[in-house]
């Protein structure tokens, strides 16, 4: 009677937890509305999941099934902007390049040539390749594309992944033609693509969803292609969408049309749409999934210890930082000592050890390990007590307190959510007994909280950041000008300057690279935000599943996956 | 009948007009609108995609807008769901909702009256106890509780059924008994309860005292009397079920509409929030409407056409 009690009250436990957790996944954001991700993937640090020698033993039966968690919001490559959508739309559909474990590889391109000063990109397409009703993927499929996502009229959010192509800004807003952005199709095999401003990472930027075609004849005829599976959906990746029931399931089928389909070997991935965390895990103990976990699900907080015991738990850093941003216009954090002191006295690595449990690496810098590095260290001791103390008194004399009674009341905010709120009271508690503060604790919805923050109406938030592509400038350029997503007001011009000064430098990477690093140095020294930890995935997986490449950034590519015998 | 049913529509109708317009303000106002995303969308950007969706527009001519549209039945396109519309959202979401809260009102009402009829029959007897036990354990255990207990013992432990998902009869299962325990736990007390007062009532006294058969007196007399509360119950049962199927559809995964009316107003997908309000709203009217004109069927005390009739 008593051990079942028991488990009644620790099911019970883990449920509210699961619910709270996903309360608040709007957004198609892979944490709980955690961060700004996109789904550009790209990296050279991906890792591939298991042995991928071609040496490794066939199972019969080459299916997948993983769990995607929502209804993909659009799999239509030129409206897609979440990551559950990119998922899906990355293995059926494929673009000029494509990030493999091995780096940025010409997929749908030949060959790919660049000018002399970097902004003409000549393309040659491959002769084989094809969509999956048999048309040959030609030149002017991927023109029709961009321009549809360029023409102010059509609804497409990340149109402005393609403005590094000249004109393509101006396009969108409607002050130039479409005919005068730099696209030029010279016959069905070779495109020129001219950009408006060098852009160092264009050729990644290539396998972007928002890159990849579109079958201009098929797309032409019926303007709704992309809302069902069918004769009309037209792709040509290595997979091709063999049933899509909405809200419930997704079935991929290997398309026999693909370039390269020697080196796929999925006959079918089933992709199901089950939201609560907890249900998922359930699922793949039952055996009806052979993944559970990120990148494309979820795992309960509350199993994850557990799983680490039985060591089946598999953790990947990724690009990311978890962090509180202080609005530097409001007292007292307009005063730098002040910021270093709350910065300095908060424990990282009880955080990441106790509360968030799956191998998060504490964060005393702004760009991700994966990038720099040197930013394991940081630039700055975690949980140090007696700086953050004698910063503190310092702080207060420059602003003219005696004590921190004097204060103005101290808010620290953040989004709805189970994890969130744990962290923000143990910092609440770390603050109180380091430096005597009296923190209040504030949450609201995610939508209502982010508005709050774009107003400025608060003192210390948490935020996020998901790399978009692998590259240190998408982090450091967060917070070159305020406004955007930086919400801190925090500006410098010694900061922008340099980070300036980097986009010159693209021919000379060891230069640029050392200049980002100066860029950071001088953010940290200002401490417009406190990081928190950088962000891993954890996931568990059937030990026969194989070749699921997950990149720097976290996302998943099931395009060399197999099932090994087993 | 027929003038009562009129202005019972006429009635539905007005209800309807002020529940779209506070709907519609209410949810104007709440902060954030549907393209709020921490990442900043180019200002071009998102100038295009209010003028794609009408948000351009003065509030007064949304309004009217859509007061408009609502009243050709046409919802508009999805914020969130690319290419999509509402109308498609609620057609495809909403019969695997009224297969499921179907199942649980019958699961609730068939148990429900028979452990109410058992409890009263065998009054203060220990069928009586285990029947309330059972109804105190169903009202005081959330249902998320239940659903993941059952999901734990009948799926994974023992294996009898799936664990979650929508693809056949074997799947509707144990989300229905999850969704319908609350209500079953209801049903049964207030079916004890107003059995046990038809029980000790005159009538039933003078049958008994008539010699008729005990099953008799039960069936045709008290049960058909003592079931009256709990037909008016069944109005607002449907709606709980119905609107309240969110927790335990995210539980078992099942493209039901709750879970869509939930996860619209996190998305601030006004489209598909506006569209399923009144979608349940018309829905709800008319199932009281219904639940009222059966419950004059039932008792022939209730007059339909009411008022001073001569």
């Amino acid at each position: 009677m008593r051990g079942k009690s028991k488990l009644t009250i620790f099911m019970a436990l883990a449920l509210v937890m699961s619910l709270f957790l996903s309360a608040c996944s709007g957004g198609g954001n892979t944490e709980g509305g955690t961060t700004g991700g996109s789904s550009n993937g790209d990296s050279n640090e991906g890792t591939t999941e298991g042995d991928s020698s071609s040496g490794a033993k066939m199972a019969e039966e080459q299916v997948l099934n993983i769990n995607i968690k929502t209804e993909p919001p659009s799999l239509n490559p030129g409206t897609a902007t979440d990551t559950t959508s990119a998922v899906v739309i990355k293995s059926i559909f494929e673009g000029l390049t494509r990030i493999t474990p091995d780096g940025v590889k010409p997929a749908m391109a030949k060959e790919i040539k660049t000018s002399d000063d970097g902004l003409k990109y000549t393309i040659t397409l491959r002769d084989d390749i094809k969509w999956s009703n048999g048309d040959p993927v030609t030149a002017g499929d991927f023109e029709y594309a961009w321009k549809w996502v360029l023409n102010p009229k059509h609804e497409a959010t990340y149109a402005y992944q393609l403005y590094p192509i000249k004109n393509a800004e101006k396009a969108k807003a409607g002050e130039v033609p479409l005919d005068k952005v730099g696209i030029k199709v010279v016959n069905d095999k070779k495109l020129i693509v001219t950009l408006g401003r060098k852009a160092p990472y264009f050729e990644k930027l290539l396998a972007f969803t928002t890159f990849m075609p579109v079958n201009e004849e098929v797309a032409k005829a019926n303007p709704k292609w992309y809302t069902d599976a069918g004769p009309n959906f037209v792709t040509n990746g290595p997979y091709t969408l063999e049933k899509w029931e909405h809200k419930d399931e997704i079935v991929l089928k290997k398309n026999p049309k693909y370039w390269d389909k020697e080196n796929v070997h999925l006959n079918k991935i089933q992709m199901v749409m089950v939201e609560d965390e907890q249900t998922e895990l359930n699922m793949y103990n039952n055996g009806e999934l052979d993944w559970a976990g990120m990148p494309t699900g979820q795992l309960p907080l509350a199993a994850i210890p557990t799983l680490k015991q039985k060591g089946t738990l598999n953790i990947k850093p990724i690009a990311g930082v978890y962090y509180y941003a202080f609005n530097v216009e409001k007292e007292p954090f307009n005063n730098l000592k002040i910021r270093k002191a709350f910065s300095y006295a908060i424990n990282r690595k009880g955080i990441v050890e106790q509360i968030t449990k799956a191998g998060q690496i504490p964060a005393m810098a702004l760009v991700p390990p994966s990038m720099f590095p040197e930013n394991k260290k940081g630039y700055f001791q975690d949980n140090n007590v007696e700086k953050a103390k004698e910063l503190l008194k310092q702080g207060m004399k420059e602003l003219g307190y005696d004590s921190v009674a004097d204060f103005p009341e101290i808010t620290l905010s953040y989004n709805t959510n189970e994890a969130h709120a744990k962290i923000a009271q143990a910092i609440q508690e770390m603050w109180k007994d380091t430096l005597g503060v009296d923190v209040k604790l504030y949450n609201a919805e995610w939508k209502v909280y982010l508005k709050k923050l774009e107003e400025g109406n608060y003192q210390v938030g948490r935020m996020g950041w998901l790399g978009d592509f692998n590259d240190a400038i998408n982090f450091l350029e967060i917070f070159k000008e305020k406004g955007g997503n930086n919400y801190t007001n925090w500006h410098s011009e010694k900061y922008a300057s340099l980070l300036e000064k980097s986009y010159g430098q693209a021919d000379n990477p060891e230069q640029r690279m050392a200049t980002m690093k100066q860029a950071e140095k001088v953010f940290m020294e200002d401490m417009p935000i406190a990081p928190i930890y950088f962000y891993t995935v954890a996931y568990v997986k059937k030990p026969y599943v194989k070749g699921v490449f997950i990149n720097g950034l976290g996302k998943s590519d099931y395009k060399w996956a197999y099932i090994a015998a087993h | 009948m027929g003038r009562y049913l009129t202005k019972r529509v006429l009635f539905i109708l007005v209800s309807l007009f002020f529940i779209v317009t506070l709907t519609f303000f209410l949810m104007k106002a709440a902060p954030g609108g549907p393209f709020t995303t921490e990442k900043g969308i180019p200002p071009e950007i998102k100038q295009g995609l209010r003028e794609f969706y009408g948000l351009d527009n003065p509030w007064y001519q949304q309004y009217f807008d859509y007061l408009v549209s609502v009243a050709q039945w046409d919802f508009g396109p999805s914020f969130k769901y690319k290419g999509q519309s509402v109308n498609d959202i609620i057609s495809r979401s909403f019969p695997v909702s009224l297969i499921l809260g179907l199942e649980a009102v019958f699961i609730a009402l068939g148990f429900g009256v028979l452990f109410g009829c058992i409890a009263a029959l065998r009054h203060n007897r220990l069928a009586d106890y285990a029947a309330m036990v059972i109804a105190v354990f169903g009202i005081s255990v959330p249902n998320f509780i239940l659903a993941s207990l059952l999901q734990y013992i009948f799926a994974l432990k023992l294996n009898w059924l799936p664990v979650a998902r929508f693809e056949g009869w074997e799947y509707t299962i144990l989300p229905a008994v999850a969704l319908s325990a609350m209500p079953l736990a209801f049903v049964a007390r207030l079916m004890r309860s107003s059995m046990l007062e038809e029980l000790g009532s005159d009538y039933v006294k003078t049958a008994k005292a008539k010699g008729i058969k005990q099953s008799v007196v039960t069936y045709r007399h008290a049960i058909r009397n003592a079931i009256m509360p709990v037909v008016s119950y069944l109005g607002p049962l449907l709606a709980a079920i119905l609107t309240g199927s969110f927790v335990v559809e995210k539980i078992f995964g099942i493209p039901g509409l709750g879970n869509e009316f939930v996860t619209s107003i996190t998305n601030r997908d006004y489209t598909t929030i506006m569209g399923v309000t009144v979608f349940y709203s018309v829905l709800l009217l008319f199932s009281i409407l219904i639940v009222d004109i059966i419950y004059g069927l039932i008792d022939p005390r209730i007059k339909l056409s009411g008022g001073k009739g001569k």
